[in-house]
């Protein structure tokens, strides 16, 4: 059962580790039975946590595996099956949630922030000769200044001849 | 007696963390030496009432007082004495009274390793850490008390959920809390900044040996909840982008980047406001993944309507610290100053790239995390967000950041020679490329974008320690030894830690490559897998100290014939919950690992199995293991260990304004 960091008890109370797909399952075609797996992976058991078809042991996931194979015997595509199951279960079923009203901040915000703080870097980075003008002498305090001009105002001993 | 002993040690330490939060704060604030100084004996006697209060915890629990309801509700007094030490912290109070007490060791530790940190600062910043561990007190004290008494004692305890009974899970939630609990010093540290507008190199000093230990033992505690899925769930995978992982992600993510901002503003006084916005962000999702895993909200939006009490307790401190130190920064970030000027092809640029990649990263682990509890809060529209999602967004943001590493190390301040970097780089690059290849004709093909990633990998690692090389090959052939260790720390921990993220990436990659078989098998079959050969030599039951099993062994012959190991993967099922769990079998060679799990057994006569032979899959965990031991050699750095002040350190006069 998929719960790595199982501080959380009550997550974990769930948990049973699992074979998932059973020997007797497979379809004897091995790219048929691949194109299942791939397609196991990102249909979620619905009541598992966070689990998809292809990793879970409960009943439900064994039928919706069964259901999956049956399909691509049958001759569907991957994306009839799934409106096939969306039809069935809702949107709730896909681990990868179609672009839509709905979800368009989802997939959108990631790529946005990235845009945005690019810009926000670049203008960093275009700013500073306008603004970062800024000499040492600006961090020091009142006191470290005066101090500062003392020194340079102090005749002889080596300093600048004036 | 020990027991109420110790819920009136977390009283009293509620108490202390009152006086903590107020008085130190107060007189920081007003100036007050005197008073800011007390935030050290707080501080530490605060850490020393909960200590005493997890002390009294742990011995309930190491006696089997049933007595108590979280220790019926969590232990059995059949469990093997590790199992009774962690059980302690293997459910919700305990777990919590863990946090109190971390939180409470990172005051203690600035209590006793930054004496010399200006009053005004220590007392501003374990008044605010103060604060922190006030609210959690409560919330231990009147939302998840662990010391309740139950009138009529059981004779027996319930059972720690049998999935925690692991070594790894013994040690996993303390390392991880030690990480995320860690970074609320560093919030303490930039709340305090922030209170005082004082934000410079000295601060950047100061936070640095806090945000390094808590990265440490973050990136140590995720690496090590990732091996244990990966030898304890079954089925051999090691990351899942499960919530409650996703929690612990996205204060890494934020903390490694705080970790590089703060280099920059350390050189160069540059990125002030953002390396305070980092502070405040990573604790915030430090607090945000606590409130995700303890108020039961991932479980169902429903369930933590039914419970809400200990869900609205933390929320509440969650706006409150979120939006207080929001607020503050709001208020002061327009009063900091910009540093040193640098063009974008620089070590400063390449900081700034690292920073924009690991904090959009974090945002999409957050919107992929958070989205579908909000649209089902807000629409009660049910949508699922898993693995699909995160490999769509958060991992291919990964690439330019990890291609960026080696170019990044070779950038001098301020302004640096792209040119120049990418020609003392060209021969990794080769090697990468050439590493790929071979990787492409050894497995006769295979995922394009698996090879990208071996060849990323090998780059990668080249790339971080060609700076080593150079400075070694410097002196010429006979001066090497001398070279090596003339290298400053802080730049070998620079390389192991890179060098360690090329080769998880490598491991990732190379899970691309796993051949898996699922078979059932009797008694004196054999399975060929990738050369090897395993057969089935028995079934039986076997009996622990608290579970019955169902044990198969295996004898594993190379290619040759000749027997390498017995395998003996096992189900068991723990007596006091009923619930089973399995152990795998396992054989390394190598960086490579034969992994064996075994089902039910169909028919009384077969065993279901699934077998991996997983190449290199060890680098996953080694990376980050190279990581954190980057992190520590630059924690031991000499010039940089905590207690050396930076001169500027010292406390200065306000300007008056």
């Amino acid at each position: 059962m998929r719960r790595p960091l199982g501080l959380l008890l009550a997550l974990a109370l769930s948990a049973t580790p699992a074979l998932a797909v059973r020997p007797g399952e497979q379809l004897p075609d091995a790219a048929q039975e691949n194109r299942a797996r791939k397609l196991s992976a990102e249909l979620r058991c619905l009541v598992c946590q966070n689990q998809s078809i292809d990793d879970s042991d409960a009943p439900l996931a064994v039928d919706l595996r069964r259901i999956v194979r049956e399909r691509i015997r049958a001759g569907d595509s991957d994306t009839a099956i799934r409106d096939f199951l969306v039809a069935r279960y809702g949107a709730f079923v896909l681990l990868k949630p179609p672009v839509s009203g709905q979800t368009i901040l989802l997939w959108s915000l990631p790529g946005l922030a990235l845009v945005v703080g690019g810009l926000a870097a670049w203008r960093l980075f275009r700013r500073r000769p306008e603004e970062g003008t800024a000499s040492p002498e600006d961090s020091l305090s009142p006191e470290e200044r005066a101090e500062l001009q003392a020194l340079l105002e102090r005749p002889g001993r080596g300093g600048p001849a004036s | 007696m020990i027991v109420e002993l110790g819920h009136f040690a977390l009283i009293l330490g509620f108490a202390v963390a009152l006086f903590q939060a107020t008085v130190p704060l107060w007189g920081a604030i007003r100036g007050d030496a005197v008073l800011a100084r007390l935030g050290s004996q707080a501080a530490l006697v605060h850490f020393a009432l909960v200590a005493l209060s997890f002390a009294a915890l742990t011995h309930a629990y190491l006696v089997s007082d049933f007595s108590v309801l979280n220790v019926f509700q969590n232990s059995h007094s059949l469990k093997p004495l590790i199992y009774k030490w962690s059980g302690v912290w293997g459910n919700h109070e305990g777990s919590m009274l863990l946090w109190v007490l971390i939180l409470a060791l990172f005051g203690a530790g600035v209590a006793v390793f930054s004496k010399r940190l200006p009053d005004d600062m220590l007392g501003a910043t374990l008044g605010v850490q103060g604060l922190i561990a006030s609210a959690f007190c409560a919330f231990l004290i009147f939302a998840s008390n662990p010391f309740l008494r139950m009138p009529n004692p059981p004779i027996e305890g319930r059972d720690l959920n049998p999935v925690l009974q692991d070594p790894g899970l013994a040690i996993h939630p303390p390392l991880l809390y030690l990480g995320y609990v860690g970074f609320s010093i560093v919030f303490s540290f930039a709340a305090a900044a922030l209170i005082l507008g004082r934000v410079d190199a000295a601060f950047a000093r100061m936070i640095r040996p806090w945000t390094l230990a808590a990265w440490i033992t973050l990136t140590l505690g995720i690496a090590m909840g990732s091996y244990w899925a990966y030898y304890e769930l079954g089925w051999g995978g090691y990351w899942f982008w499960d919530p409650v992982e996703n929690a612990s992600l996205m204060p890494w993510l934020t903390g490694t980047a705080l970790l590089h901002s703060a280099i920059v503003l350390e050189k160069r006084e540059a990125l002030k406001t953002w390396t305070i916005l980092l502070a405040v962000v990573t604790f915030s999702l430090s607090l945000l993944g606590t409130f995700l895993v303890r108020s039961g909200v991932l479980t169902s939006v429903h369930a933590f309507a039914v419970d809400p009490e200990r869900g609205l307790f933390i929320l509440l401190i969650l706006i409150a610290f979120i939006g207080g130190s929001f607020a503050l920064f709001a208020a002061r970030a327009s009063a900091l100053q910009g540093g040193g000027l640098f063009a974008p092809i620089s070590r400063e640029g390449a900081l700034v790239f690292n920073n924009l990649f690991l904090s959009v990263a974090s945002l999409a682990v957050f919107v992929g995390t958070l989205y579908p509890l909000l649209l089902e809060a807000l629409t009660g529209a049910k949508i699922s967000v898993g693995p699909p999602f995160f490999n769509l967004t958060a991992v291919p943001l990964m690439v330019p950041l990890f291609l960026a590493i080696p170019f990044g190390q070779k950038l001098a301040w301020k302004r640096g020679d792209l040119l120049g970097a990418g020609q003392r780089l060209w021969i990794c690059m080769v090697l990468g490329v050439a590493g790929a290849a071979i990787s492409a004709y050894a497995t006769g093909g295979g995922p394009i974008l698996a090879l990208a990633g071996i060849g990323l990998g090998i780059f990668l690692v080249l790339g971080a320690l060609d700076d080593l090389l150079d400075r070694a090959l410097r002196g010429g052939i006979g001066l090497i030894g001398a070279r090596l260790r003339a290298i400053p720390q802080s730049i070998t921990a620079m390389a192991l830690a890179h060098a360690g993220a090329g080769l998880m990436v490598i491991g990732i990659s190379a899970t691309a490559f796993e051949t898996e078989k699922i078979a059932a098998m009797k008694p004196g079959e054999t399975l060929a897998l990738d050369g090897y050969t395993l057969r089935l030599e028995g079934i039986g039951p076997v009996t622990g100290p608290n579970y019955n099993a169902i044990a198969a062994e295996f004898s594993l012959r190379d290619p040759a014939g000749a027997e390498l190991a017995r395998l003996r993967p096992a189900k068991r099922v723990y007596i006091g919950r009923q619930m089973p769990t399995s152990e795998v079998g396992r054989y390394r060679h190598g960086l490579s690992e034969i992994y064996v799990a075994i089902g039910e057994t169909s028919d009384g006569q077969h065993v279901d199995l699934r077998a991996y032979h997983k190449p290199y899959v060890l680098l996953i965990w080694l990376g980050p293991l190279l990581m954190s031991i980057g992190g520590i050699l630059s924690l031991l750095d000499r010039r940089l260990r905590i207690g050396v002040p930076a001169r500027r350190a010292r406390l200065r006069p306000e300007p008056a304004e």
